[in-house]
């Protein structure tokens, strides 16, 4: 007999996050794939996966809640989805009981929100039609620069001489890193730059309150652009646990708490999961 | 699947009537065009209309076109015209919106009212900067392409207190006016037509201040969308007794809603101020995304923009003066956040969304600090969505939605 599980599913403009989690809460298994354009087939890949991984099956689902870009596009989840912002709440919520800001940096899109000691959200903003400071914009970056995603984050710590960028536009800093190359300046410093400048329009994007905790695929994979916010807001930020599962995890919090007590209601439509 | 659930939103009955005055309202402005029969005189929104109604032009506004443009989605196709020759795609969409139709010459008074083919050429152009530096400049490009004057009155901005300083400046502007308008209407300023005309703009502006103001009700009978098309009377027709005649029956319609508990969204469960333009080209949209949420957008800054308690027809030419000073875009921070907090005791708000309107900041009170004066004072949460009212290239529908509805949840936990 399968595990008892709860699934919340994030299904990002970039990627596509699985959280299983139990009922006491602690995450069992989990998975991340690029979302390309069957969000429904990569969410089912994603469940099956991060299933597998906790020693359940699909019949094991008591309740699943979607959240993120594709929430709406998941063909099996029939309960209410929930956003991204309400998720990473749920989330931190869960996983600290003092005041915290919690600094998202997604593949489209940033957040900040606050969540007061309570654990109430007290206000979010998410950045303007723009991507500067998204990982869309390091994504840009890696592509000008030729080097793979995965690598920025060593390179930058070999930074002897940080290059400032100044530019608020995508566009505009392509432009101003080309030019750094033209005038001979190191790619580490060239990459550390594009790491200021992305933690330097989060964090401009609205004061903070209490401790700070960075989520999101951007900190997961490039965990020194943490250890820089730490020093530009003078205190260490926290980078938590599988910070780019924050939102699904907040999502399978979310079906833990909207099932009924006797934990039997299940929302995966049996006909329908081969999405 | 997780799909959402449709709302249909409740027609308010008396749309039919206003539809037959605002196209009497149109046709009577073509016949003047293009008969000759009455002068036209352009008008910016909340230009002296009045003075002009008394002098018998057929008055049209420039704004409303524009907002037609942007209602019917064609704004954004049409801008790019303006933009070629030089107007920044920074500056208002509806100047850049209502001149690339001109220049393509398209008009949305075509479709709509069959046997109209362009808007009504003007004898006059009459701005007042009330509103912004754009509609002089918008004016001002008419005046060369269509070699017509125009005139107007220049407005102080950001003004605390409206004081006799400022209303004597602005009377004196209007009275300066009356000479070149007169010329080009051919006929003397009928002092009397003028007081009649200013009264019925002040009967106008109770009724629709009393038709808003059911909203205090709980469920509301009316919303902020429904609002942007039911002033139409207010803004063209103001100084009339159509619009007069109209809501009256309109306020009857709401007031019966009340009486039966029937509100304009099933199951209200919060209650929004809209702070800022309409995203014109998403009315339907965010009427529903609301409504989906149970979530009533009541009350607004932008539709109480027509609301001017200072008329008075014993005093015309001064109570136009001060009306036009006492409006919301006319004052300064301190006085816009009074009135918010006013609106937000007497309608009991529960959350403030800001529009952003990349091109209009004029109307784009959240630049400067305001929502989070208002927020720390009131306790009463909001949000600013980054949009435009009529260039869709400036909106992002999947950010305001996921905006939209995490604001909402935020007010709905924080019971």
């Amino acid at each position: 007999m399968s595990t008892p599980v709860f699934v919340g599913l994030d299904i990002g403009s970039s990627r596509t996050k699985v959280a299983v989690i139990d009922a006491g809460r602690q995450v069992l298994g989990h998975a991340v794939r690029k979302s390309g354009t069957d969000f429904s087939a990569t969410a089912a890949a994603c469940l099956d996966e991060s299933l597998q991984m906790a020693g359940s099956g699909r019949e094991g689902i008591v309740n699943a809640v979607s959240t993120g870009y594709g929430r709406a596009n998941v063909a099996f989840v029939t309960t209410q989805s929930k956003t991204e912002i309400g998720c990473l709440s749920r989330w931190g919520r869960d996983r600290f009981h003092e005041a915290i800001t919690i600094i998202d940096i997604g593949g489209q899109d940033n957040k900040v929100i606050k969540l007061d000691r309570d654990g109430r959200r007290a206000g979010f903003k998410m950045n303007r039609k723009c991507a500067a400071g998204t990982g869309a914009f390091l994504e840009e970056m890696s592509l000008r620069l030729d080097i793979p995603l995965e690598a920025m984050d060593a390179l930058a710590r070999r930074s002897l001489e940080m290059v400032k960028l100044g530019s608020y536009c995508t566009v505009f800093s392509a432009t101003e890193v080309l030019e750094n190359i033209r005038h001979g300046k190191k790619v580490p410093d060239i990459v550390k730059g594009l790491f200021y400048s992305v933690i330097k329009r989060v964090l401009e994007m609205d004061s903070h309150a209490g401790r700070v905790v960075m989520t999101g695929g951007v900190v997961a994979h490039n965990p020194y652009i943490v250890e820089m916010a730490g020093e530009m807001v003078g205190q260490p930020v926290v980078l938590p646990e599988f910070p780019q599962l924050a939102g699904a995890i907040g999502a399978a919090l979310y079906a833990l708490d909207e099932t009924d007590p006797a934990g039997i209601r299940n929302n995966i439509s049996a006909g329908e999961t081969d999405g | 699947m997780a799909e959402e659930k449709k709302t249909t939103r409740k027609k308010i009955q008396s749309a039919d009537r206003m539809n037959k005055i605002m196209a009497d309202y149109f046709y009577g402005l073509n016949e003047a065009a293009t008969t000759g029969k009455r002068k036209v005189a352009w008008c910016t929104s909340v230009g002296p209309a009045e003075l002009l109604q008394a002098l018998g032009f057929a008055v049209h506004f420039p704004e409303n076109h524009a907002a037609m443009l942007g209602a019917t989605r064609m704004s954004t196709d049409l801008i790019p015209a303006a933009n070629a020759i030089g107007y920044s795609p920074d500056i208002c969409s509806y100047l850049t919106a209502d001149i690339g139709a001109y220049l393509s010459g398209i008009t949305p008074l075509a479709k709509a009212y069959p046997g109209i083919e362009s808007v009504p050429k003007p004898d006059v152009l009459v701005y007042n900067t009330n509103q912004c530096r754009d509609v002089q400049d918008w004016m001002a490009w008419y005046s060369k392409k269509l070699g017509v004057p125009s005139i107007g009155v220049t407005s102080p901005k950001n003004v605390n207190d409206v004081t006799d300083a400022h209303i004597d400046d602005v009377t004196r502007q209007i009275e300066a006016l009356i000479p070149a308008l007169e010329g080009i209407a051919g006929v003397k300023l009928d002092m009397d037509r003028l007081r009649e005309t200013v009264s019925l703009s002040r009967e106008c502006t109770e009724l629709w201040k009393r038709v808003l103001e059911t909203a205090i009700a709980s469920p509301a009978p009316i919303t902020f969308f429904d609002g942007t098309i039911h002033m139409g009377p207010a803004v063209v027709l103001r100084g009339t007794r159509e619009a007069i005649d109209y809501y009256k029956v309109l306020l009857a319609e709401l007031e019966q809603r009340i009486r039966d508990g029937v509100g304009a969204v099933d199951g209200e469960t919060s209650r929004i101020y809209w702070e800022g333009m309409p995203v014109w080209g998403r009315l339907r949209q965010h009427s529903e995304l609301f409504a989906n949420l149970k979530s009533a957008v009541l009350a607004s800054t932008y539709c109480s923009s027509w609301i001017f308690p200072s008329f008075d027809g014993n005093d015309p030419i001064r109570s136009m003066a001060k009306a036009y000073l006492e409006l919301f875009i006319v004052r300064s921070d301190r006085y816009k956040e009074k009135y918010i907090k006013e609106m937000i005791a007497k309608f009991r708000i529960d959350g403030i969304i800001y529009h952003d309107a990349k091109t209009c900041p004029y109307n784009s009170n959240s630049r400067y600090g305001l929502p989070g004066r208002v927020e720390a004072e009131t306790g009463v949460p909001s949000l600013v969505i980054s949009g435009d009212l009529n260039d869709l290239r400036c909106v992002s529908d999947e950010q305001t939605k996921t905006n939209i509805e995490a604001f909402i949840e935020q007010i709905a936990e924080g019971r």
